[in-house]
């Protein structure tokens, strides 16, 4: 095949089939290394599969599910309602229907319930005397996030109801959200996935690459052939590129079809991003693997790294939350603009003017960390 | 000679080899303590679920004074940082421009609405980002309630016939809803999965590729002897972190220790040993540095930090995924050292998820010990 392509380039242009032939066989070379075992092949591509279906599920602040457990010792008419309306939005289940105030502890310990509700006996007898009764609601705060989630359901839920009973007044909001109506948190971190699941494999990839020839002593064999290292850095970066393109179709598609998020950008404009994205990631990725002098090294260095760029790319968290310092460091994660770009893109229709902001550091980080890679190369095998 | 005495002779001689080959190679030591520190501050200082200043744009369209009252009311809270625009289309390209995270109508019959007893705000928010559109949202509904609940005691009139329902909450174990103090307790189950996955997946690997554990066949040394000289030496780097981790989240986070400090050691040992061997595990099933270190980070580390109730609540999961999660050490660990951090010593929850650990550590232990059989395939 590459002798094929070597053939007609040779036909077209002489001194660029010069400059080609070699490079598209030290690809295929790096490809055959990749992907040469069926485990190796099955490590690369199963993952992205399980991985964006299982986190799809899982991956998720929204309330789907949620176990509540009650003590209701007023046993009256409005405590049923309040909690027929409870049960009736889908958000809850009650998970137990407790007797005695000393469970309330036991079922939260436990983590058998997400919150407790405690009605107190003069529940009805207030209300029916035009009081205010006192509803006690006990949250479980180890998960803070899902806590004040369920407390904001129940707290509408209470609004409402009131609302009914005493004739209402008062200001209603009336929502709407754009590119996500429902608001679920699956529609933001699943896109964001695209982007960060291929980018911890091909960083590894990377890093690996070189060092493991390092390692068998090949590389030293490579850099004697006539080769610039130019040509050696594109016939490395570009096999671990394509294997994160793979990946991140892989999901995008299980993102698009399985789960059917809609899409309502360009298809070209994110795989753009995700070109551009993959090229930094890999530059980082090759930098390390000149630098490490063995593969221990190169994945040591690989996995410090991955931890700050996950938790700083906006992934988990919102990086406007951040304190300012460290979204000034963000600029220096290509995950960060890899995740804007595709979630822009993808939920939002962004177009290119809307997401070239995203592109300039991706640019600037590829053209500073590749070069970096091949100057490495040659400057730290002495 | 007695075989405890070979065992010990022939171990002790293992670890050594063992520790020189740790210290070697400083990079190992330097990442493996260097990573717990960067984390720690990341965690602490990084992290944050909770949203602070969130622009929104106001769009006022109604110029009566009661108008302008709720819209100022939205100034009131260090939640939201209002942006006023002039109309609809201004707002409506901050949003675009992602500029700002929601956008607050106030239509033209606001006032005339209001005085017949229900006015409506219109409330738009991005849902790219729905963490922080739900958030926005809650803090909307919140200060135009308050606004809401002024005015009818101002008006103090008619006394309601029938009475309201009040929501009296309690937040336990964590008052303030502050989301550091849920994700520092995590930070634990993080570094010690990531120190086990780097420290440990390429130990054996190296060796086979190496062809250095096939020159081991012929010595005496047996597989089980060879598996707890390659964890002992990590063990004691690990316990390292595990204590800076535990100094980090108490005097530089504050979050609160409520548990016994004793059992949280001894369960973060656990934990350590139960990864180290994970990883241990895994670099003698594949046998190649290239696919041991692929599978450490996608057995290992992807699964603590997405599955393992670290940020997201596994109650609030489909039964398929909680399976899913509960074959994970790191779930039972995390759920462990939470309670542990902010509920307290819960024995119940103590004795089954330790009795989960350990049973995971001596599976992982022979586990291992099979993957070196002494055999040339």
């Amino acid at each position: 095949m590459s002798e094929f392509i070597a053939f007609l380039a040779s036909s077209v242009a002489p001194s660029l089939a010069a400059t080609l032939a070699p490079i598209l066989a030290l690809i295929r070379k790096e490809l055959l290394a990749i992907v040469k075992d069926p485990a190796s092949r099955a490590i690369l591509f199963a993952p992205a599969l399980v991985q964006s279906l299982l986190f799809g599920y899982g991956a998720t602040y929204d309330l789907t599910h949620a176990p509540y457990a009650v003590l209701d010792q007023s046993h009256g008419a409005a405590a049923s309602e309040l909690l027929a309306r409870l049960d009736g939005t889908g958000v809850f289940y009650r998970a137990t229907t407790l007797t005695a105030p000393r469970q309330i502890a036991e079922v939260i310990d436990a983590e058998a319930a997400l919150m407790v509700l405690s009605i107190p006996p003069d529940f009805e007898n207030r209300l029916a005397r035009g009081q205010q009764a006192p509803l006690q609601m006990i949250l479980d705060g180890r998960n803070s996030s899902t806590a004040g989630a369920a407390a904001g359901y129940v707290g509408a839920i209470v609004a409402d109801y009131n609302k009914t009973r005493t004739g209402g007044a008062g200001i209603t909001v009336e929502r709407r959200a754009w590119f996500n109506p429902n608001l679920e948190s699956r529609w933001n971190i699943m896109p964001a996935l695209i982007a960060a699941l291929s980018m911890l494999q091909t960083l590894l990839l990377a890093a690996l690459s070189v060092a493991r020839e390092r390692e068998q002593g090949t590389f030293d064999q490579l850099l004697v052939t006539p080769l610039t290292p130019m040509q050696i850095l594109i016939g490395k970066a570009l096999p671990s590129i394509l294997i994160g393109l793979i990946q991140s179709t892989i999901i995008f598609l299980v993102i698009r079809f399985w789960f059917r998020i809609p899409m309502n950008g360009s298809v070209w404009l994110m795989y753009g991003g995700l070109i551009l994205f993959n090229c930094a990631a890999v530059g980082i990725g090759l930098s390390i693997s000149a630098l490490a002098l063995s593969m221990q090294q190169a994945m040591l260095y690989t996995f410090l790294l991955i931890m700050p760029l996950m938790l700083l790319s906006g992934l988990l968290t919102p990086v406007r939350n951040m304190p300012a310092v460290l979204q000034i460091a963000t600029y220096a994660n290509p995950l960060r603009f890899g995740i804007s770009i595709v979630r822009r893109v993808y939920l939002e229709g962004a177009g290119l003017a809307d997401v070239a902001p995203d592109f300039v550091p991706l640019l600037a980080i590829a053209a500073l960390t590749l070069p970096l890679a091949a100057w490495l190369f040659r400057n730290r095998l002495a | 000679m007695s075989p405890a005495s070979g065992f010990r002779r022939r171990f002790t001689a293992l670890l050594r080899k063992e520790v020189r080959q740790m210290l070697r190679d400083r990079s190992n030591l330097a990442v493996g303590l260097l990573l717990p520190v960067l984390l720690i501050l990341l965690f602490g200082y990084g992290l944050s679920l909770d949203v602070q200043n969130a622009p929104v744009a106001v769009a006022l369209e109604d110029s009566s004074p009661s108008a302008r009252e709720v819209a100022s009311g939205l100034q009131g809270s260090h939640y939201l940082a209002p942006v006023w625009v002039n109309n609809m289309a201004e707002a409506q390209a901050l949003m675009r421009a992602g500029k700002v995270d929601g956008i607050v109508r106030i239509p033209m019959d606001f006032s005339r609405q209001l005085a017949a007893g229900e006015a409506r705000v219109q409330l738009l928010l991005n849902g790219a980002d729905s963490t922080t559109a739900t958030a926005v949202e809650g803090y909307v509904g919140g200060a135009l309630g308050t606004w809401a609940q002024h005015q009818a005691d101002r008006a103090g009139g008619k006394p309601a016939a029938l009475g309201s329902v009040l929501v009296v909450q309690r937040m336990w174990f964590n008052e303030a809803g502050n989301s550091t103090w849920y994700l520092v307790p995590g930070l634990l189950v993080l570094v010690l999965t990531l120190i086990g996955a780097f420290l440990t997946s390429l130990l054996i690997a190296r060796e086979w590729e190496r062809g250095t554990l096939e020159s081991l066949f012929v010595t005496p040394v047996r597989p089980l002897e060879l598996v707890l000289a390659k964890v002992a030496p990590y063990l004691v780097v690990g316990a390292i972190n595990i204590v800076s981790c535990l100094l980090a989240a108490r005097l530089l986070f504050a979050v609160p220790i409520r548990g016994s400090l004793w059992i949280i050691l001894l369960a973060s040992l656990l934990y350590l040993l139960v990864s180290l061997l994970l990883g241990l595990f895994i670099s003698g099933l594949t046998r190649s540095q290239f696919k041991a270190s692929q599978m450490a980070l996608l057995l290992s580390f992807l699964p603590a930090m997405m599955l393992s109730g670290f940020v997201f609540d596994l109650r609030n999961v489909p039964v398929v995924i909680q399976l899913v999660s509960k074959i994970l050490p790191a779930t039972h660990f995390m759920s462990l050292i939470k309670t542990l951090f902010l509920a307290g010593d819960n024995w119940p929850q103590i004795l089954s998820n330790c009795g989960v650990l350990l049973l995971y550590a001596v599976v992982l232990t022979f586990a291992t010990r099979r993957t070196l059989r002494k055999t040339l395939d």
